[in-house]
């Protein structure tokens, strides 16, 4: 009995419920209702431009202000002592184990033109401002819910940075800021591109986020991709054209990623 | 760091502070109450999805466990290429947007539905369900073959064991932690997952947060204050006694 005939059960699993299935998405995009070939729908694609860039936009922003505290938070959290570590991470990573929809909900709360803040705000005189229903709320709920994709990817390289190099860098003379571009950010590349592709392909590809918290004027790629499934607007063979696309641009992005990261894959 | 703290625990807080409101005002705390938790036991939609929601996730972890563990063992024994083709398949659902696996597999059942008598419910979310979770399974039992000695697979043979009992004998104790740290993944993913779900439930058979998401879209309702307390103090106890486990572990190790 050879050993690699155990993974045939998972073979055919795979090919019927992985492969296939994104096969018909690649077939569902180039073919009308007829079955015959046509690119209609993916031209039909460009007509949702707008949402496509602005989906691109508050992913890229929420992406970036998830690096810009991440960093910071992954970098204390790599110099504490060993032992309390651990805790510090769990504490950090805690809120990722409540299901997103209970945490944006949250924030339902919080920004709502009833909520908490307008309250607070309203007793010191200010407000009440719109909060909720606009893209910040959009970019705050991606960067609430996805921080953490940030984090533990930036500290598990951090982690293994040895103490010696900064001293070494302080030696020879690098201020702290030289020390910061010079040895840290080089040294925790791999963290760098891993964090961001894990922030931004959710974010791009979300579509509860941008309905909770950005009502209904702020639709993003995947809020467009339920319509055509599951909405009013049924119309499978566009909501293929339009994952299709959305497959080739993460597809894109990740090849880029990967250009800054020569060593290493870009893992999940 | 604080205030990165202070930014995760506020919502958090606030959902927990206001589940013991009595009105349903979302700003003002007027009066100590438990009437939403009572709300929340005796609401039949929340507690017939919760069980729902816990038998698919141990149903397709303990499969998805199974096959992917056999899975891993066959594409280890693989040539180079069909082992790396088969890995970048396995890769694509963790990879790929999740809506996007969500989406394919619609598909692929609407075609069914519309050929046979399938019908999207229960068995459509389990087979979803195992789908993206053998991946995870896959990623965390491979590591272990690499750290293991080919040979002492083979050496069990020479002493004189059957080739099976010399995988449970041998390989099987090796594997071990990853197919644990697998199961374990594939469990909480289960649980958690919303979007796959979302696209292949139909409406007979709902997970809870697929409840949760119907309960968002509707008025304000406190009940989903009160369900979030109950899950986040259900986190903080499992990941307290996961951290007790891990550490007494390794003290044994270190002793």
């Amino acid at each position: 009995m050879k050993l690699k005939y155990f993974s045939a059960p998972y073979l055919v699993w795979m090919i019927v419920f992985i492969l296939v299935p994104l096969l018909m998405i690649a077939y569902f995009a180039f073919t009308g209702d007829d079955g015959g070939f046509t690119v209609k729908y993916i031209s039909d694609v460009g007509q949702y431009a707008n949402i496509f860039v602005r989906s691109i936009w508050l992913s890229l922003i929420a992406t970036a202000i998830c690096l810009v505290i991440a960093y910071p938070v992954a970098f204390i959290l790599s110099r504490m002592e060993k032992h309390k570590q651990g805790t510090m991470l769990m504490i950090v990573m805690l809120p990722m184990w409540m299901n997103f929809l209970l945490r944006t909900y949250a924030w339902m709360t919080l920004l709502g033109n009833n909520g908490i803040i307008n309250y607070i705000l309203g007793l010191v005189g200010l407000g009440p401002y719109k909060l909720i229903n606009t893209s910040a709320a959009v970019v705050l709920g991606m960067v609430y819910n996805y921080l953490p994709f940030m984090i533990l990817p930036l500290y598990s390289v951090m982690e293994k940075i040895d103490k010696s190099m900064f001293e070494a860098a302080d030696d020879l003379g690098c201020s702290s800021v030289q020390t910061l571009f010079r040895v840290i950010v080089p040294l925790s590349m791999p963290g760098i591109t891993s964090g961001i592709t894990m922030v931004f392909v959710p974010a791009i590809s979300t579509f509860i986020i941008s309905r909770m918290l950005g009502g209904g004027s702020n639709l993003l790629i995947g809020d467009l991709i339920e319509m055509q499934f599951l909405g009013n607007a049924y119309n499978p063979h566009l909501g293929a054209a339009i994952s299709f696309v959305l497959m080739v641009i993460i597809l894109v992005i990740m090849t880029i990623m990967n250009q800054f990261d020569p060593d290493e894959q870009v893992l999940m | 760091m604080s205030l990165v703290l202070f930014f995760l625990y506020i919502p958090i807080f606030v959902l927990i502070v206001f589940s013991f409101n009595e009105t349903k005002s979302r700003s003002v705390f007027s009066g100590f109450t438990l009437d939403w938790y009572v709300r929340l036991f005796n609401n039949r939609i929340i507690i017939s999805s919760l069980i729902n929601t816990i038998i698919i996730a141990c149903l397709a972890s303990v499969i998805s466990t199974v096959l992917g563990t056999l899975a891993a063992i066959g594409i280890n024994n693989m040539k180079k290429i069909p082992k790396a083709v088969v890995m970048n398949v396995t890769n694509m659902p963790i990879i790929n947007p999740e809506i996007v696996t969500g989406v394919s597999l619609m598909l692929l059942f609407v075609f069914f539905a519309a050929r046979m008598n399938l019908e999207f419910g229960f068995a459509t979310l389990l087979i979803a369900h195992i789908t993206f979770d053998v991946p995870y399974v896959i990623l965390n039992v491979m590591p272990k073959f690499n750290q293991m000695n080919p040979h002492i697979y083979e050496a069990a043979q020479d002493l004189g064991c059957s080739p099976f009992k010399a995988f449970r004998k041998v390989v099987l104790p090796e594997i071990m932690p990853g197919v644990v740290s697998g199961f374990l993944m594939s469990f909480t993913y289960s649980l958690d997952d919303f979007v796959i779900s979302y696209f292949t439930s139909g409406s007979t058979s709902q997970t809870l947060p697929i409840t949760i998401y119907s309960m968002t879209r509707r008025k304000v309702s406190p009940e989903i204050n009160a369900l979030s307390t109950l899950i986040f103090i259900a986190v903080v106890i499992v990941l307290i006694v996961k951290n007790a486990i891990e550490s007494r572990s390794q003290k044994r190790r270190e002793a």
